[in-house]
């Protein structure tokens, strides 16, 4: 059996079982077979439908836009490090969505998406000044210069937020606990509102699964290989800042998804995008599903913004890849 | 097969390459040479596609360049670029398989058989099926750059692009890359263009050669018209000299190094020879340059130790060659600094003499048997066997000699040496004529290459004129003591 179908195999269970506890676990137990039961409790049935399944299945979305977007970016800039959050681009989403929240605006024809798609315009723009600054400072575009320039523009677009909040005083105020990243009471009308925005960037993303192998060995080898590298280029682009833009919609700031669960999806099954795509999609949906489950339950009745956990494990690992990479001799 | 027509480009509005031209015919290999910063790379990415052109067009199959999508492109066009680290890993397998993505098309792009031996066969010509499996970055810049070679060979393109594909491999590799390459364009017509670092495997390998100047052409042609001494040095700044391949038609080159070398200049004298009962031995104290048809080390070489050995007349001369260097192994004389010949007659009697000239002088040494002497224009008439019984002549020259007068200095000493013989009323017994020399002499001319540059060595220059003398006078002495011994006189 080869490594990639013992990855979805294992990718798949890990995500049921996740599920599984996402919908029992919490201040009231519940079993799953609400989920199917008719006969069931009225009142555990409202709590799976209406609370804890919302929840879940937005975690899942959130934690598998993010992780496919990470392993995206990764190939595509060849960098490890690379992630919606490392690159600033989250940042860029949440002023975007801030901003339509502090306007107020609304769009008529876009409707609900009016929030998600501010943020993915947000997000859009501040990938492509992140580049082009990181080429502008190096041609070669080296691992650090990146992340550098991400965590300027990640500064920089924080304080944009900040100065935000302050001017409109005591109404947004919950803009900030939704800054640390959240999934807790959305509800569904927010997964309707993520869904299709999230379908789009996964496509995108897949559709160039083969494309990013080749671009792993430099954007000049993937033109010799075939590749129309500048359209690929846009595609994977477009496709991983609208997932992140929509997931910072959701559900604000979630760090480091997108670089623990491709990091760890290559470790373990092999670094072929092929499969470090979807393998990311449904390991990320997992965790993140977890995640939200401890930010929930750790210190119960207080719930933990998502993005305290996320980080907890994140920034070790960050740390640890990026030990790695320098000890090989930098890229 | 690829035409490039006035081909001009570079980066960021700055010309690189200028006003590029030549074309490549089918199961052609076309090197490209020049110095660093020549513009070989950036040229070979204006051709690929990489870098835009600013004039000039490229046609592959009599159509331009840019009116092929990436992916029709890449089925007509292979690129191996120079090695670059990268920071994931892949097995070798995939790295390969990656070639054939513009062969493959729909969604879910299902992989082909044809697919399946194009990477097989590709994995077997770099012969790297064992690494299949292999993580790439675990494996050598050797090897890695064997499997990107059969990335592009996976490709299977008719036109194959490669900048330096011999960069990071040992001899062995280097010639094996070079030779499956070379036998794609050989057997499958593939049309190959190649950046060449080294002048020397580059006209080994292609059919023509490009060499560029400060991003222009400096001259096209065969490997013998471009690797021309003053032509690399002017475009190189590097002083070389020619020279042929043993075994291929192709001029190879060598650096001649600027860097003094650490030698004392000597003076050869008659007193560096020794003579004993069984040898002639002259030893000097740095290597002389050296033309002989010795039995050992004959051919052009630098040596030190030049031996006369005297051998028993009876000597089975079937083996001589093992047998001498054991004789000069078991004496201590290197086996790679040493010329050595052979005679029957009494070392004792060799002649030994010294010739002042202007430019330096000469040393003349002579041991003559004339035994078997021979006419050699009446020598088709009879049958005659080798046989010991030999005239040896040494010259050694305390100056520097040019090529041509390492020739001119032996068939000096060889019209010398015949009228030695005539003087001497040599005559070889088998036809009664007046004999010419004998059947194996043997000649050395070696010289010192420090002092004066000696141009030619014909009988009427400064040298000549010694060496006519000298080998004369020596041969004539070196005869008349071989008649005494024998009791002809």
């Amino acid at each position: 059996m080869s490594k990639a179908l013992i990855g979805y195999i294992l990718s798949i269970a890990a995500l049921l079982v996740a599920i599984w506890l996402g919908v029992s676990v919490g201040s009231v137990k519940v079993p799953i077979s609400t989920l199917w039961d008719t006969g069931a409790d009225a009142i555990a049935s409202n709590i799976v439908w209406k609370i804890r399944m919302p929840r879940v299945v937005l975690a899942g979305l959130v934690g598998a836009s993010l992780a496919i977007a990470g392993a995206a970016f990764q190939g595509l800039l060849k960098n490890p490090l690379a992630d919606p959050y490392t690159l600033g681009v989250s940042s860029g989403a949440s002023v975007g969505a801030v901003t339509t929240l502090f306007f107020g605006i609304s769009v008529p024809f876009l409707g609900i998406f009016t929030l998600p798609v501010f943020s993915m315009i947000g997000a859009i723009v501040t990938m492509f000044l992140v580049i082009s600054f990181a080429k502008l400072v190096d041609r070669a575009m080296k691992m650090e210069t990146i992340i550098l320039t991400g965590i300027i523009f990640s500064s920089f677009l924080g304080s944009v937020i900040s100065l935000m909040i302050a001017l409109t005083g005591e109404e947004l105020r919950q803009i900030i606990s939704w800054l640390l990243g959240s999934v807790s009471m959305r509800g569904w009308s927010f997964v309707q509102m993520a869904l299709p925005f999230i379908f789009i960037g996964t496509l995108l993303l897949w559709l160039n699964r083969r494309e990013l192998n080749a671009m792993l060995f430099g954007e000049e080898r993937a033109q010799h290989l075939g590749v129309n590298v500048k359209k690929r280029k846009m595609m994977i682009l477009i496709g991983g800042s609208m997932l992140t833009g929509t997931a910072v919609a959701v559900s604000g700031t979630i760090g480091f998804v997108g670089l623990v669960v491709p990091h760890m999806t290559r470790l373990l099954f092999g670094s072929d995008n092929r499969h470090v795509l979807p393998l990311s999609f449904i390991n990320g949906a997992a965790l993140l599903i977890i995640c939200d489950l401890v930010s929930r339950t750790i210190i119960a009745p207080t719930e933990l913004p998502i993005g305290v956990i996320t980080a907890f494990i994140g920034a070790p690992v960050f740390a640890f890849i990026f030990f790695r990479q320098r000890k090989k001799g930098g890229i | 097969m690829l035409k490039v027509e006035n081909v001009s480009g570079g980066y960021d509005r700055q010309l690189i390459v200028k006003n590029v031209s030549f074309h490549v015919e089918k199961g052609e290999m076309l090197g490209i040479l020049g110095p660093n910063g020549s513009g070989k790379s950036t040229l070979l990415k204006v051709i690929s596609g990489i870098l835009h052109k600013e004039s000039g067009d490229v046609l592959i199959d009599g159509k331009s360049l840019t009116a092929y999508s990436s992916k029709e492109l890449a089925k007509k066009m292979a690129v191996l670029p120079q090695l670059h680290s990268h920071a994931f890993s892949h097995t070798v397998r995939d790295t390969i398989a990656l070639g054939r993505y513009p062969h493959q098309s729909g969604l879910f792009s299902s992989w082909s058989d044809e697919d399946e031996t194009a990477v097989v066969e590709a994995m077997k010509q770099m012969g790297i099926e064992r690494y299949e499996h292999q993580m790439l970055d675990l494996l050598s810049g050797g090897e890695q750059q064997r499997v990107f070679v059969a990335q592009a060979l996976a490709q299977a393109a008719p036109i194959l692009l490669l900048d330096e594909p011999t960069n990071h491999l040992d001899i062995a590799h280097q010639k094996q890359l070079l030779d499956t390459i070379k036998t794609q364009a050989n057997e499958n017509g593939i049309t190959i263009v190649s950046i060449f670092h080294d002048i020397n495997l580059a006209s080994l390998y292609c059919d023509r050669l490009l060499l560029m100047d400060q991003g222009e052409v400096k001259i096209i042609g065969a490997p013998h018209e471009v690797v021309m001494k003053e032509q690399i040095e002017t475009v190189y700044k590097a002083r070389v000299s020619t020279n042929p391949h043993p075994e291929r038609p192709k001029p190879q080159i060598t650096i001649l190094p600027d860097v003094k070398e650490k030698r004392n200049e000597q003076l050869i004298t008659i007193e560096n020879f020794q003579v004993t009962d069984e040898l002639v031995v002259f030893q000097a104290e740095n290597q002389l340059k050296t033309w002989s048809s010795a039995v050992i080390n004959a051919g052009t070489g630098w040596y030190r130790t030049f031996v006369n050995r005297r051998v028993d007349a009876r000597y089975n001369i079937d083996n001589a060659q093992t047998e001498m260097q054991q004789y000069l192994a078991n004496r201590g004389y290197s086996e790679t600094e040493t010329v050595g010949m052979m005679t029957a007659v009494y070392t004792k009697d060799a002649i030994i003499k010294e010739y002042e000239a202007d430019f330096g002088s000469v040393v003349v040494m002579v041991t003559a048997g004339v035994g078997n002497a021979v006419d050699v224009s009446k020598a088709y008439e009879v049958e005659a066997f080798p046989a010991i019984g030999t005239i040896n002549t040494w010259i050694i020259v305390n100056g520097e000699l040019a090529e041509e007068a390492f020739i001119q200095a032996v068939i000096t000493a060889t019209e010398a040496k015949t009228k030695a013989l005539a003087f001497e009323q040599v005559k070889d017994p088998r036809t009664g004529t007046i004999a010419t020399g004998t059947s194996t002499d043997s000649v050395l001319v070696a010289a010192t290459q420090q002092g004066k540059h000696i141009p030619y060595a014909g009988p009427i220059t400064e040298i000549g004129k010694k060496i006519g003398l000298g080998v004369y006078e020596c041969t004539v002495e070196a005869i008349q003591i071989y008649k005494k011994a024998k009791g002809w006189e």
